[in-house]
């Protein structure tokens, strides 16, 4: 995509350059910081290590990326088997896109209050807020990309009277895939924002508790950590999808650029 | 003549029933929500009928409180956005022109996007309390991203034959940048802007739920504690409203803007996606 320098190690010193230099300067004007809100960047690190390697990681980060790992693919799943029948008809669809339309505009936080009144304050609750946030991006995409499938392909799929199981598995998704991955990614940071929110707002354990716990006490080098912690791992998940994108997408990629090259 | 006046009656014809499905579907929304509280399916406690729910609406259009939280609402999201905009659009610009500072920024950038925006909840809860500040620093951060990306894409895609052309025939940086640049980069800068705006929404509502500076989401947890469920169902459908109304107007606003260029002409869907 982009022309970078090709010999590996220039390319790994124009990668690494900038970040480097952030860092350091963190580092260097933040040392021997009096300011209580904003403490040098060695204690946070050493907050860090001290908190997110021991005990405490089991007891806040497991139960956070459970909730959401249940919440993303239970609604992952849900949205793309709803979203082929609607895709699929025309009637469907058009009698379903409006109310579709309108509950993907509520903003997701405001189910937390809703939610709690129906499951309490348990996992239930922000498993199931992850899951109806995160189900319409998916949902209308997977509607758009099932809309918008090849329609000589789909002829020919006919016309050969191609199985349904088939038809779905070889046709439907792959030529959705695209679109699916779309809603999928919209979908992700949704999830993260909702697993963090609905801790804070109510929850005895997960990194949103111990992030509100540590700003409440001022313990606030354990609150920069903490923040790190939430960065690192929206980092991370995005590095996951990329790879999962690039392994199931990778043929669409390379068509698309085959194509704008010819 | 008369076939052309016919194919369009016929398209007007079908457009009006693709409509008329549409309003069954919401219909059909509003009678579920009616008769599953009523029939005990969902306890009424949990769920007013929705009759009761448009009642309570009505009366709380009335109260100044309603109209105070959602100005406050728009208020937080329209600065934000604003400020996302220019700031990702400029430094987009900026980068995006030069080609050392695309490769040196690149890893930086796809470094901090990821990060989500709620990690500086407790940090703008320190430095500001539940002020509309708190509420900016999360919708900007958010949103910053959403132009910044698009706009280094479009910059990215200016045809390089028109460049050369502009720099032989003398064009200065700025003539550049306004006759060769920001034509290419506009149907991207919109797709940034319609990505924005939706997640300046969220970001705003967010901020009001977790930290209750006012507004809209602050009136949903408040209704939600004090038991007045129909109220904060009310509260519910209006947020739902300002979605709807945000993603039609950046639409809207899209086509408008790109009424000349050939994709909207041609009504190719989604540039960029």
């Amino acid at each position: 995509m982009i022309a970078m320098p090709t010999r590996p190690l220039r390319r790994a010193a124009v990668t690494l350059a900038l970040p480097v230099a952030l860092v350091a300067t963190w580092w260097f004007t933040s040392a021997g910081s009096q300011n209580f809100y904003f403490p040098s960047l060695q204690s946070i690190l050493q907050t860090f290590g001290k908190l997110w390697f021991s005990a405490n990681a089991l007891h806040d980060v497991v139960p956070s990326l459970l909730r959401l790992s249940v919440g993303y693919i239970a609604a992952a799943l849900l949205g793309i088997a709803i979203g082929i029948p609607v895709g699929a008809s025309r009637n469907l669809r058009n009698l379903l896109e409006p109310v579709l339309e309108f509950l993907r505009a509520i903003p997701p936080p405001v189910l937390i209050p809703v939610l709690i009144l129906f499951a309490g304050l348990g996992n239930e609750m922000k498993a199931l807020v992850i899951v109806l946030g995160c189900i319409w991006p998916v949902l209308l995409n997977t509607v758009a990309g099932v809309r918008s499938l090849d329609e000589v392909l789909a002829e020919v799929v006919r016309s050969y009277r191609i199985g349904a199981f088939a038809r779905l598995w070889h046709f439907v998704l792959p030529g959705a895939s695209p679109q699916i991955f779309t809603g999928l990614r919209q979908s992700l940071s949704i999830g993260i924002i909702l697993m963090v929110v609905s801790e804070m707002y109510a929850a005895s354990d997960g990194i949103g508790f111990a992030l509100v716990q540590y700003q409440r006490s001022f313990a606030i080098p354990e609150m920069w950590s903490g923040i790190i912690l939430l960065g690192i791992i929206g980092i991370v998940l995005s590095l996951i999808f990329r790879a999962i994108e690039a392994w199931l997408l990778g043929w669409y990629h390379g068509l698309r650029q085959s194509q704008r090259a010819a | 003549m008369s076939a052309s006046t016919k194919n369009v009656r016929a398209r007007r014809s079908a457009r009006t029933i693709v409509w008329l499905q549409g309003l069954a579907g919401l219909v059909g929304f509003a009678a579920l929500l009616e008769i599953v509280p009523r029939t005990g399916l969902v306890s009424p406690l949990y769920l007013p009928p929705f009759s009761t729910i448009v009642v309570a609406l009505f009366k709380e259009i009335m109260t100044a409180e309603f109209w105070t939280a959602l100005s406050d609402t728009l208020e937080a999201w329209a600065i934000g956005l604003v400020i996302s905009v220019i700031a990702g659009t400029v430094i987009g610009i900026a980068i995006g022109s030069s080609n050392a500072l695309r490769t040196v920024t690149h890893s930086t950038i796809e470094f901090l996007r990821p990060i989500p925006s709620v990690a500086l909840i407790p940090l703008a809860v320190l430095l500001f309390g539940s002020q509309i500040q708190s509420t900016l620093i999360l919708v900007i951060y958010a949103s910053f991203w959403q132009v910044l990306i698009q706009v280094l894409y479009g910059v990215q895609d200016v045809d390089p034959v028109a460049r050369e052309t502009a720099r032989s025939y003398g064009l200065g940086a700025w003539a550049q940048i306004r006759y060769v640049v920001w034509p290419t980069t506009l149907p991207y800068l919109m797709t940034g802007i319609r990505l924005a705006a939706a997640v300046a929404l969220i970001l705003a509502i967010t901020s009001e739920v977790a930290i209750d500076t006012q507004g809209l989401g602050k009136e949903i947890s408040d209704t939600e504690s004090g038991g007045a469920v129909a109220i904060m169902y009310a509260y519910v459908i209006v947020a739902g409203i300002i979605g709807v109304i945000v993603n039609l107007g950046a639409r809207a606003l899209e086509r408008r803007v790109l009424a000349w260029h050939p994709s909207v002409r041609l009504d190719l869907a989604e540039a960029g996606g």
